[in-house]
């Protein structure tokens, strides 16, 4: 689905990512942790295209994002659920016109009800009809996941998806990751949650990665 | 809380509703566009008016020429004998006849006044000379004229005739000039205003291409925006520079230039093809600035 080849990422002379090779297998379910700043969400990045590597080589469902035009991007996106912290949405469209975004792009109609039941599967819809500014932290969280997964993507990125919410709304959140992983879903979080780490290790067979000094490698039990 | 009913939208409808509904451009793009169309109204009528005045020159001037006979008085009516001998044999003209008496006062009054005694001046004979199909040879017939009657002259008018029409000329092309330039300039300002909405959206378009939107998606959410503001702005401008031209003195009554900068017959559906021009100015500048800016944006 995703591979990394001995991929690097530098940005204003400085390296952030050297060396990382990896691959996220289809149905597989990865953490990517490490402190601020190690270079978790430009992995993640790295994975949607949204950065190039300067080194190495990324491929992005078989393909080198170096070789992907930028409709091609957008294409590929479609592929991907992306779910980021600071959760993005259109401010003036309702929640259920965000949900049904993905759709609108690419000039496709959905399917109210397919909409209605992801709503109520993040337990939302009651909101369908609100603005997001209206939304609480752990609800914008929710509706972002369900925005990623409402066009049946093959991989999902997440970039600290718990980070805004408290330790329940976390564990909300988990479950329905690990629920998408069991319908085949392929899952990558980068989180510095270590608790969150734990209590997935314990529900789902997962591969903990750690980002330090600039590498990837596979944390061990030590968590 | 039930999701809103979806309204049966087309796809360029859904594309624009993706765009937050105003901005601080919205007005400058409509303004912009019935300022400029407001001006080429005026443009158009100048150029329409120009063109007629240097047909109406041309076709006046040009099939007409006249002979001015200047003979000592005894051998007037054997020169006119001999011009008329010559026109009546040369191929291309149409016609001919001796100006008389009558008309020569009435030619001369404006200067002279209405008692003018002809008999008293030495006024030359003159002759209109109708040019035909094919026309004849100028130069030609100014040759057997001097070998005839030494005391005809040829004029074709050309003198002044050809100033007067590349005058009319080159208003004509100064008006076609201003209009290819505020159209040039409506380009302008729609991309500058183009760039500045998208530049405002910024977050909207990062959004937008999180979900895989394309460029060319993104752009034409944009492009219809200002294609319809443009396309309203110079509607109101094409219909305010119509009334202003309809509301100048009409040129029969004053029978000058200036007063004969207007439309006619036909020339009053001109400006009905502005707004649809303008819209096409607006799509087209709008959908390369969007596309340009797309591609710093992300």
């Amino acid at each position: 689905m995703i591979a990394f080849e001995n991929a690097a990422y530098s940005y204003g002379g400085g390296e952030l990512l050297t060396d990382v090779s990896l691959r996220l297998a289809p149905g597989s379910f990865h953490f990517l942790t490490g402190p601020s700043g190690s270079g978790k969400s430009t992995l993640l990045k790295l994975a949607y295209a949204e950065l190039v590597p300067t080194t190495g080589r990324v491929t992005l469902f078989d393909r080198d994002v170096t070789s992907l035009s930028r409709d091609d991007v957008a294409r590929s996106r479609r592929r991907i659920g992306i779910v980021h912290q600071d959760c993005r949405f259109l401010d003036h469209l309702t929640l259920a016109a965000n949900m049904a975004l993905p759709f609108t792009v690419a000039d496709r109609e959905s399917d109210p009800q397919d909409l209605d039941d992801l709503l109520a599967w993040v337990g939302l819809k009651h909101l369908s009809g609100a603005l997001p500014p209206q939304l609480s932290g752990g609800e914008r969280q929710r509706a972002a996941l369900a925005r990623a997964v409402i066009v049946d993507p093959d991989v999902i990125l997440a970039d600290e998806p718990t980070g805004n919410v408290d330790w329940e709304m976390s564990l909300r959140i988990l479950t329905l990751l690990v629920e998408l992983n069991r319908m085949g879903k392929t899952i990558l979080v980068a989180t510095h949650d270590l608790n969150l780490i734990r209590q997935a290790k314990s529900q789902i067979q997962t591969r903990v990665l750690r980002i330090a000094k600039h590498r990837i490698q596979l944390a061990g039990a030590n968590l | 809380m039930k999701p809103p009913a979806a309204k049966p939208a087309s796809s360029a409808t859904r594309a624009v509703q993706v765009v937050p509904p105003s901005g601080p451009t919205a007005w400058l793009t409509t303004f912009t566009a019935g300022a400029m169309t407001f001006l080429c109204v005026f443009a158009l009528a100048l150029s329409l008016a120009s063109g007629r005045l240097a047909d109406r020159w041309s076709e006046a001037l040009a099939r007409t020429a006249t002979i001015r006979l200047s003979a000592p008085a005894e051998q007037v009516d054997l020169q006119t004998d001999a011009i008329l001998s010559v026109l009546s044999t040369t191929p291309g003209v149409a016609s001919f006849r001796v100006i008389d008496d009558a008309e020569a006062r009435a030619l001369l009054e404006p200067w002279f006044g209405p008692d003018l005694p002809l008999e008293a001046l030495q006024i030359p004979r003159l002759f209109e000379v109708m040019e035909g199909d094919p026309p004849y040879d100028s130069e030609g017939l100014r040759q057997r004229l001097l070998a005839e009657a030494p005391g005809a002259v040829l004029d074709d008018h050309t003198r002044w005739h050809r100033p007067l029409a590349e005058a009319a000329e080159r208003i004509r092309l100064l008006g076609i000039l201003s209009i290819a330039l505020i159209g040039a300039t409506m380009a302008a300002m729609i991309t500058l205003a183009a760039r500045a909405a998208l530049a405002s959206n910024a977050e909207v378009i990062r959004v937008l291409r999180l979900v895989g939107a394309k460029d060319s998606y993104i752009a034409r959410a944009f492009v219809r925006r200002f294609t319809l503001r443009a396309m309203t702005g110079a509607a109101i401008g094409a219909a305010a520079g119509t009334a202003g031209v309809a509301a100048l003195p009409v040129a029969d009554a004053a029978g000058g230039f200036l007063t004969g900068l207007g439309f006619s017959g036909t020339g009053w559906l001109w400006p009905l093809i502005l707004p649809p021009l303008a819209g096409l100015v607006a799509f087209s500048a709008t959908r390369r600035a969007a596309l340009l800016k797309l591609k710093e944006l992300t």
